[in-house]
């Protein structure tokens, strides 16, 4: 009998601003500069502020069903910050930091769960190649897919970054996109915002494996394991996949461990299905507040500095609310005006009949 | 100008189409070396190489989703799938994101692709091989659903698919895939999409039909010429959208129709040419609308499948008794 290993795998999980604030492995450059990490920190506030406000606009009747994404900002922050400007983003619905850091307007999101299209036909050229919020769990992978496919093509330096949750890991579409990625050394990263719950199931029950990541291994893609609460080491691991697409060495996976503060959208209750524990022992695990911390202990950030920061964020996001409640409806016949390029003559008589509801 | 068949029409229009249009690129399971199960993509590998014409992972779910991609960057992605049977698995991706990023997006995206697929019986395949669902495509909002039903018609409809700004499904019906040979200019003319083509002038009833089941319903006609009934033919070409106009027009002048389809009777597209023409075209009618359908049935396998799909005998017993009503 012949026998031996013929494959083999490990998987690397990196941290390195631990949930104390505390630094536990040397920075990368440009966490070495304080600016790039303020930058970073008023952004995951900004995006927590903007996320607060959308729930309290659900509750008073003012937007639609919201997910909001309150302790997981450091992994779309991080992620947009290490994208290039021409990279493309193929999001899925919890990604709001990533958006806004993108140059999506914040009144475009709200108006997208405030129920218009006009929330996804972005304003600003820097985003015009980004996909819309894609609602259909890991439908986007593939997407990205065909995208990193076209960039290959057609021999652009660019790279194409898509998020998904754990409970997305369980579906075909992901195992789909990551084979294909391998295959074709597509310059495509992966990153699974790992936050442990899809919506009320917990991740024992979407998988029996150590790691998300490691389903990466299968299809001979670099995988990893990173604090996902950790935005430093968060952003270099990104970064570092960003620079291997460009370098046409192929697609990355990177799992970014999380945990959902938060109900799934507004129209669920965690309390059903979560035990009260587990969210303080997570909660203290908090992103915005580590870094918070480190920034003080390095003399770079004060309460002084926070407030000033947290009113100038409120007005930023009451900004956006103003214009996302003042934007008119649309036309009714909008229903119609984008569904072809030219409306066919079959649906003319459709076209008239909404014109005089 | 030499006679050629369906499946080497549609190779033509994709050879021209990647000659013309640097845009163009084909992908999907076999369509390289092997040229495709049928065909339909020999020799384009070795002329427009592997960045052009791609062979994916067996996943249509992965071939749908990808043409998404592609599609948001403007490249203009003819997806083959392999037989229709095997599309469902791309269903969740054509009917949540191919046929509504132009909608989601006010425009701002779109997905300007065509996803072929071999469709219909009658060539005695394995099961899931001989399937006819193009309603449940055809229910889609923003999408275009065309059927070729002849060499000339798969030449000139595929070419303006592959040139439209939206999604088109494009149904080639495997049994006359190279059932007939006719002389086809191989110039780059599309025909055009969203209309039915009237294949026959007639006075005393409608066939109205599409695809393989054209070739019974002709066949059909001239047995009624010959028996002094002068049956109008219309080919309606694009299923989705529909061009009543020139359907209620002919009925109009014939007062009686006649619809044939392969796919099962319930809630095909028959059901909605019939009640389009009971909506808008009822005083004009002097007899009851006939359907000659497949049955609501599974599609049986082969021993079975010839006594499942329409034939003209069907179709010369429903026009005389339409003939007979009044």
């Amino acid at each position: 009998m012949v026998e031996k290993v013929v494959a083999k795998f490990e998987i690397k999980y990196r941290q390195i601003l631990d949930q104390h604030g505390n630094l536990v492995e040397k920075l990368p450059e440009f966490a070495q500069n304080p600016a790039n990490l303020i930058e970073l920190y008023k952004h995951m506030v900004l995006a927590r502020i903007f996320d607060a406000k959308a729930v309290a606009l659900q509750r008073t009747g003012k937007l639609g069903t919201y997910p909001a994404s309150l302790g997981q900002e450091a992994i779309s922050t991080a992620a947009a910050s290490a994208m290039h400007a021409n990279d493309i983003l193929c999001p899925y619905y919890r990604d709001t930091a990533g958006y806004i850091w993108r140059g999506v307007k914040m009144e475009e999101i709200l108006l997208y769960w405030g129920g218009s299209e006009l929330g996804s036909n972005y304003a600003n050229p820097a985003v015009k190649e980004d996909l819309p919020i894609c609602v259909p769990i890991a439908s986007q992978t593939l997407h990205a897919a065909g995208i990193a496919l076209a960039l290959k093509i057609r021999q652009q330096q660019r790279a194409v970054l898509t998020f998904i949750g754990d409970g997305g890991t369980s579906r075909g579409d992901f195992y789909e996109a990551l084979n294909f990625a391998g295959v074709r050394k597509l310059p495509l990263v992966f990153v699974i915002n790992n936050n442990h719950w899809a919506i009320s199931v917990p991740l024992e029950q979407q998988t029996a494996t150590a790691t998300l990541a490691q389903k990466g291994v299968a299809a001979n893609i670099h995988s990893e394991v990173v604090d996902g609460n950790d935005v430093i080491v968060t952003k270099q691991a990104i970064s570092e996949a960003i620079a291997r697409a460009h370098a046409g060495a192929g697609p990355s996976l990177i799992e970014a461990i999380t945990y959902r503060m938060c109900d799934h959208t507004t129209a669920d209750d965690a309390s059903r299905y979560r035990n009260p524990d587990e969210l303080v022992i997570e909660k203290s695990k908090d992103p915005i507040l580590r870094l918070g911390k480190y920034l003080e202990s390095i003399k770079q950030w004060d309460i002084d500095r926070d407030k000033e920061w947290q009113a100038a964020a409120n007005s930023l996001v009451n900004n956006a609310v103003e214009n996302y409640l003042n934007t008119a409806a649309q036309p009714l016949t909008s229903m119609f005006d984008f569904l072809y390029a030219t409306l066919p003559s079959a649906l003319k008589t459709q076209y008239d009949m909404v014109q005089t509801r | 100008m030499t006679a050629i068949t369906l499946i080497e029409a549609i190779n033509q229009a994709l050879d021209y189409e990647l000659n013309a249009d640097p845009n163009v690129i084909i992908f999907g399971e076999d369509v390289g070396v092997d040229g495709g199960v049928f065909r339909a993509t020999v020799g384009l590998l070795d002329k427009y190489g592997t960045d052009r014409v791609i062979d994916t992972p067996l996943s249509e779910n992965l071939i749908a989703g990808l043409s998404v991609g592609l599609g948001t960057q403007g490249i203009k992605a003819i997806a083959e799938f392999q037989f229709m049977g095997f599309l469902y698995a791309g269903l969740d991706q054509i009917i949540s994101h191919v046929s509504r990023m132009r909608n989601r997006t006010r425009g701002r995206l779109s997905c300007p692709i065509v996803m072929r697929t071999p469709y219909g019986g009658g060539i005695h395949a394995p099961e899931h091989h001989s399937e006819s669902t193009e309603a449940l495509l055809a229910h889609i909002p923003g999408l275009r659903v065309v059927i070729p039903s002849s060499p000339a018609m798969g030449y000139g409809l595929l070419l303006a698919a592959i040139r439209d700004p939206d999604p088109v499904i494009f149904l080639e019906p495997t049994r006359i895939y190279r059932l007939v040979k006719e002389e086809v200019n191989n110039d780059g003319t599309a025909l055009p999409l969203d209309v039915c083509y009237v294949l026959r002038d007639g006075t005393d009833v409608t066939l109205v039909s599409w695809g393989a089941m054209l070739h019974e319903t002709l066949k059909a006609a001239d047995t009624l010429a010959q028996q002094g009934i002068q049956a109008a033919v219309i080919d309606v070409a694009t299923i989705k959208p529909l061009d009543m106009a020139t359907i209620i027009s002919s009925v109009q002048k014939t007062g009686r129709c006649v619809i044939i389809h392969e796919a099962a009777r319930t809630c095909g597209v028959g059901a909605e040419i019939a009640a389009n023409l009971a909506e808008f075209a009822l005083t004009s009618l002097l007899a009851p609308i006939k359907r000659v359908t497949g049955y609501d049935t599974i599609m049986p396998l082969y021993q079975l499948e010839d006594h499942y799909m329409p034939h003209e005998n069907d179709i010369l017993q429903a026009v005389h008794e339409v003939m007979e009503y009044a």
